[in-house]
């Protein structure tokens, strides 16, 4: 019997330069782990492909509008008519992906239709079309322009970078409303009387779930984002380091989170998208892939998960969440989501998918064939993000 | 007994003259023509002219039956003023509207997880319009009698 397999980046990349590295989707990687083993698998295999198109809240552009003569120190900036963070230097801006319409009537209708938003606006951009940027200033002595005025294009903005503080939640909560009328909240329609759950995740797709401990995820991993290269730059907001998990360490709860960054002017909208939620707000779904290192059995293990193991918290977002009361309705498999009905409190419930699979699906596809082509190479974490 | 097909389905547009405006006409369909109505929007004001968009199944000759019945009291029928259309590229097949559309003609392929839309089936309620989060669905408006 041979050693266990063990391989590191270096060698991975060295493979990927000579066009002999083995690389797997994730859903792929699941299928070949269960008929083989995670021993064969480990052997076979060098890389793992993930993804995920989701609506994820906590992302963003970053932004320089730059100068043009006489210069300008903004206090006031928006993007067709979406309010940005002016507050970082002269001509620097932030516009965030749930931020709406400065003119939007919110839920004065309920529920409120949220057309137009921060979200839309990365979109318009990636998108190459103008948007109508307005700078504003109280004039000091060394910044005397009161205005800039003017339509701008993503390739006239000197600095676009997607900058994401909260991106793909590793699990997450799947949504009942146990209120007798219909709510409409950032996980959709709730219809009353539990008669829709509604989720979000890829499932065995999904990056997070197939490193469950961020054993190869750290600051300087090199991803897919929006269609183009992006970069972890550590825990993202709301991180959970020490979640509850089940035997294959998956957590039973939100737990992993990262912030993501990457160049806005190489992406694509296909992978970038504003999205209005009814009776809540604006967000911007984003795509994200990363790829897993098969550094060994563990690894192999690891990206072996399949949507049967994933366990997703229930919870009642008509009373329970809004009250910030933590009660787990049940748990439910990813399987039983995605096979279309699944039991709750003793009731078949229809299930609702938020995350677009087949997207998710395509995004693991294109990062696959990227690395298969030569095109990506793999990076070490330079610092690790806390998970146990 | 011999099985009837009652899968004939329509959704008509109805406008109401003022004085038929108070009788009870659609219920009148269900009790003389056996016909299954799903009333998918109405306006109907006391004393004064009334429209509804009514959709309606049963048997094909019942469903000619009901009509001329309300054409003879004087209602207006006209094919339905609204069909939906989904912009092909724009849908992301995330599957948010599975969870209002109300007769299923919106649903997830469970192997491909993409999202079927069934023209046939829909009934032109727009509910789906206003859920899609990145509004892929439309409403087209009849012009004429044309689409």
């Amino acid at each position: 019997m041979s050693a266990k397999t063990t391989r590191t980046i270096a060698e991975i990349n060295a493979r990927i330069k000579n066009g002999s590295a083995v690389v797997l989707n994730a859903s792929e990687m699941t299928k070949l782990v269960r008929s083989k083993g995670k021993a064969k698998a480990a052997r076979e295999v060098d890389v793992v492909t993930t993804g995920t198109f989701s609506p994820m809240c906590s992302s963003g552009l970053l932004f320089n509008i730059g100068q043009e003569p006489p210069v300008i120190r903004a206090s006031k900036i928006s993007l067709n008519g979406v309010p940005a963070y002016a507050g970082i230097a002269a001509v620097d801006g932030y516009i965030g992906a749930t931020e709406t319409a400065a003119d939007d009537p919110l839920n004065k209708v309920y529920p409120g239709q949220f057309k137009y938003g921060g979200g839309h606006v990365i979109e318009d951009l990636v998108r190459g079309k103008a948007v109508h940027l307005l700078a504003q200033s109280y004039v000091t002595d060394c910044y005397p322009r009161r205005e800039i005025d003017k339509k701008v294009t993503l390739v006239e903005l000197p600095y676009a970078q997607l900058l994401n503080p909260r991106n793909c939640y590793q699990n997450y909560n799947a949504a009942v409303n146990l209120t007798g009328k219909i709510i409409y909240t950032y996980m959709g329609p709730l219809k009353p009387n539990c008669r829709n759950v509604n989720y979000a995740t890829a499932g065995e797709l999904s990056p997070l779930f197939n490193d469950p401990f961020l054993r190869t995820i750290g600051l300087g991993t090199r991803i897919f984002l929006g269609g183009g290269i992006g970069y972890v730059l550590g825990p993202g907001t709301q991180h959970a380091a020490k979640p509850k998990r089940n035997e294959r360490g998956l957590p039973l709860s939100p737990a992993g989170t990262l912030m993501l960054r990457g160049d806005l002017k190489k992406m694509n909208a296909r992978f970038l998208r504003g999205v209005s939620i009814l009776g809540y707000g604006c967000s911007l779904s984003v795509g994200v892939g990363i790829p897993i290192p098969v550094l060994d059995e563990e690894m192999a293990w690891f990206t072996g998960v399949a949507d049967a193991d994933i366990q997703m918290p229930v919870k009642d977002y008509g009373h329970d969440y809004p009250q910030g009361i933590a009660r787990v309705l049940t748990h439910v498999t990813y399987q039983e989501l995605m096979d279309g009905d699944v039991d709750i409190l003793g009731n078949k419930v229809q299930s609702v998918p938020l995350t677009s699979r087949s997207r998710s699906l395509e995004i693991a596809d294109e990062l696959k064939s990227w690395i298969t082509r030569g095109e990506f190479l793999l990076t070490e974490a330079q610092e690790p993000i806390p998970s146990e | 007994m011999t099985d009837v097909d009652k899968s004939y389905r329509k959704i008509i547009y109805l406008t109401f003259p003022q004085e038929v405006s108070g009788r009870p006409m659609v219920c009148n369909l269900t009790r003389l023509f056996d016909l299954t109505f799903n009333i998918l929007k109405a306006q109907i004001p006391p004393r004064r002219e009334g429209n509804m968009t009514l959709e309606l199944s049963g048997t094909e000759e019942n469903y000619k039956k009901g009509v001329s019945y309300l054409k003879d009291h004087g209602i207006k029928v006209a094919s339905a003023a609204q069909r939906i259309s989904r912009d092909e590229e724009s849908c992301t097949h995330c599957g948010t509207c599975t969870a209002i559309c109300p007769n299923d003609s919106l649903y997830l392929d469970r192997t491909t997880m993409r999202v079927v839309f069934d023209k046939e089936r829909c009934a032109a309620c727009g509910l789906c319009t206003r859920v899609c989060p990145v509004r892929a669905m439309h409403v087209e408006v009849k012009n004429g009698n044309e689409w």
